[in-house]
């Protein structure tokens, strides 16, 4: 009990991961300002052979879309990673975030002439709401969401949790996909609200103070959504280092001796279920700018799956680790796959379907990650710790076992 | 060195009347009347399945008794959920360590605190001032309790690294962050030599007279029971077969049969 001095003091390893966090930081600003850079000044002025290539390999839009699938990535990293509960409907998120942009910034509610700031001239038809403020229309309205499934659904234990998030993520989207005839049982008729398969296209463009960003403005809607991603990465790692943080990796550890400790299991499973969804729903505004609107087809289950891929091959509860995985998979999903198959037909003669063995692809990265680096890319220093070394008490537990017994 | 229990403060920190357990078929507690005096040490002992931990568990909500209730100071808990119940000042730990093992021997104690402190989401991602001196605080409280069990050294370690001894004292630093009225030790010194063992029952006795709590104590091993109980309850097949100071215990035929006498060796011992 009076060796407390000898060992050097904790202060310096808390001082590291403050400041390795801040490096990180700064390490993603000057990265997307490298990038927009790049794309808004340099490329343009170098010759065609070099845009090709670029452009070919990695296109503006591939880079905005992985910024989108960054977003969400982190999001659910907050329910997995951080809280240790498996959501498998995460693209219920994504799915309400883009649908909020369709009612909040197009002529879905043709009968209204609602105009917040909007970008479009005034009087055009429908709900026309400013785009920052969408996004904290979905930020609020994803939060909600988030409270209101998470309620009845938090209180299983793992596998059952699972499997009924795996519901909700295919209830949503159907009901998007279905509520074009709200009220009537037949096909037709009744309130319009999501505009069923056809989805609600077109939505006004970003806009920036007064400047509308056009449809080949890139480099801008990028560096929009970066500064969304910005904001998800501060927050994730501003909560993960606070009183929730703290709770919410307890219940992750030992969710038992958490409540036993003073943690109220409900509330704070909740608030991660809550935090994580506004990412989504902020990635859904984002992919919907992206896209130009919202289909309820491009919200299955596969989203879902993908962006746990992206947290497990980052690796689980680590920020950094997460947006790596989100930014590979996400680009071998939109362009990397092509690009490789294409190169590999034209070398070789060959004339495969590279994209077409892309969900056999994630599977097997998945199957070899967990038989070779289960912690993932880069991963929380603890993530490896569990489960690369056995702890101690495991290794010493042959010990205390005889020692207790004969005690 | 045991007080007696006459001289001690006289309201009870916690009382829990007429309870009982029942799962299915089986009466794991049956009609066990008890209470803890304020700054007290009483022990539950037993042997194997006599319904100790059980008994455990409803103080502090993990099971609703069948019958009976719990109050803790002058508020009923019976039913609570256990988070209520531990913010309120009833901290425990645990037969097998549970500790947050990937997180801190810090992180572990702070975890405890999380009743005690308020920042919320919006307070957190911004740091505002309150936040910041509230974390900062936590962190001092924090380092203070690891001092008080003595392994501050270990302050930036994952538990899970720590020697058995030193996750042992983790859990007492973590419960005592909850600022208990009640310390409830589920087998404290298992797995602890002769010479640890003694000096856990001097540590005890200094965390109640520096915390000024009760400590309620479930052990097997006799010499720590009858060296730090003022007051020592024994069950059996979950009904109070015995109750009084280790003495008493010592010389109680029924304890005697029931307890000691499975063990002629561990009989004379006592």
């Amino acid at each position: 009990m009076a060796t407390a001095e000898l060992v050097g003091p904790p202060e310096t390893r808390e001082h590291g991961r403050l400041t390795h966090n801040a490096r990180w930081a700064i390490g993603f600003g000057t990265a997307a300002v490298l990038i927009f850079v790049t794309y808004h000044w340099v490329l343009p002025s170098l010759n065609a052979n070099i845009n090709t290539f670029v452009n070919s390999w990695l296109p503006l839009s591939v880079v905005d879309e992985c910024m989108v699938w960054m977003i969400c990535a982190l999001g659910l990293n907050i329910v997995v990673g951080f809280a240790g509960l498996l959501d498998l409907g995460y693209v219920a998120f994504w799915a309400i975030g883009g649908y909020t942009a369709g009612w909040l910034i197009s002529g879905q509610f043709y009968n209204l002439k609602i105009d917040i700031f909007g970008s479009p001239a005034a009087g055009t038809p429908g709900i026309h709401i400013n785009f920052w403020l969408v996004l904290v229309a979905a930020a609020i309205l994803t939060a909600l969401m988030g409270i209101l499934i998470g309620a009845p659904t938090l209180r299983l234990k793992s596998d059952y949790l699972a499997l009924v998030t795996l519901g909700f993520g295919e209830i949503i989207p159907q009901f998007f996909k279905n509520g074009d005839h709200l009220g009537t049982l037949s096909g037709s008729g009744g309130f319009d609200f999501t505009h069923g398969e056809r989805g609600i296209t077109p939505v006004d463009p970003i806009t920036i103070g007064p400047w509308k960003l056009g449809p080949f403005d890139l480099d801008w809607q990028f560096a929009v959504f970066a500064a969304i991603a910005a904001f998800v990465i501060f927050v994730c790692l501003r909560l993960r280092v606070g009183r929730l943080g703290r709770a919410w990796l307890a219940i992750r550890e030992d969710e038992l001796a958490a409540s036993m400790m003073g943690v109220p299991l409900m509330r704070t499973k909740l608030a991660a279920y809550a935090v994580g969804a506004v990412a989504g729903g902020l990635g859904g505004v984002a992919f919907a700018e992206h896209v130009g609107g919202v289909l309820p087809d491009s919200f299955d289950f596969s989203i879902s799956i993908t962006l746990l891929a992206m947290v497990v091959l980052g690796g689980m509860g680590n920020v950094w680790g997460v947006m790596i995985g989100a930014l590979v998979l996400s680009w071998i999903n939109a362009n990397g796959l092509k690009q490789v198959g294409s190169t590999f037909n034209s070398t070789f003669g060959t004339s495969w379907d590279f994209p077409s063995y892309n969900y056999l692809m994630f599977g097997l990265i998945l199957v070899l990650m967990m038989l070779f680096r289960r912690e993932g890319l880069l991963p929380e220093s603890r993530t490896k710790l569990l489960l690369r070394e056995p702890s101690r008490t495991d290794v010493e537990s042959v010990g205390a076992d005889l020692e207790g017994e004969s005690a | 060195m045991s007080a007696d229990l006459g001289t001690g403060p006289v309201s009870n920190a916690l009382t829990a009347d007429n309870i009982s357990v029942v799962f299915g078929g089986l009466v794991a507690v049956n009609d066990v009347s008890f209470t803890i005096p304020d700054q007290s040490i009483v022990s539950l002992i037993g042997p194997n399945g006599a319904g100790k931990t059980t008994f455990f568990n409803v103080l502090t909500g993990l099971y609703t008794p069948t019958s009976g209730d719990v109050r803790f100071g002058d508020r009923d808990i019976t039913g609570q959920p256990p988070h209520k119940i531990a913010s309120w000042g009833m901290a425990r730990t645990f037969q097998n360590i549970r500790l947050f093992g990937l997180m801190t021997a810090e992180e572990n104690v702070m975890v405890a605190m999380h009743s005690h402190m308020r920042a919320g989401i919006f307070s957190t991602v911004f740091g505002l001032p309150k936040q910041r001196r509230e974390e900062k605080e936590a962190r001092e409280v924090a380092v203070d309790l690891l001092d008080f069990v003595g392994i501050n050294h270990t302050r930036g370690e994952y538990a899970r690294n720590l020697s058995y001894g030193d996750q042992r004292r983790l859990e007492v630093a973590r419960a005592l962050a909850l600022k208990p009225r009640v310390l409830l030790l589920d087998e404290p010194t298992a797995g602890m030599n002769p010479q640890e063992s003694a000096r856990f029952v001097e540590f005890v006795h200094r965390v109640r007279t520096e915390k000024k709590l009760a400590v309620l104590l479930i052990e097997h091993d006799m010499s720590v029971v009858m060296r730090v109980s003022e007051r020592i309850t024994v069950l059996d097949r979950g009904e109070k077969i015995a109750e009084g100071g280790p003495a008493d215990i010592k010389s109680n035929q029924r304890v005697i049969e029931a307890y000691l006498g499975k063990s002629g060796a561990e009989a004379s011992e006592v």
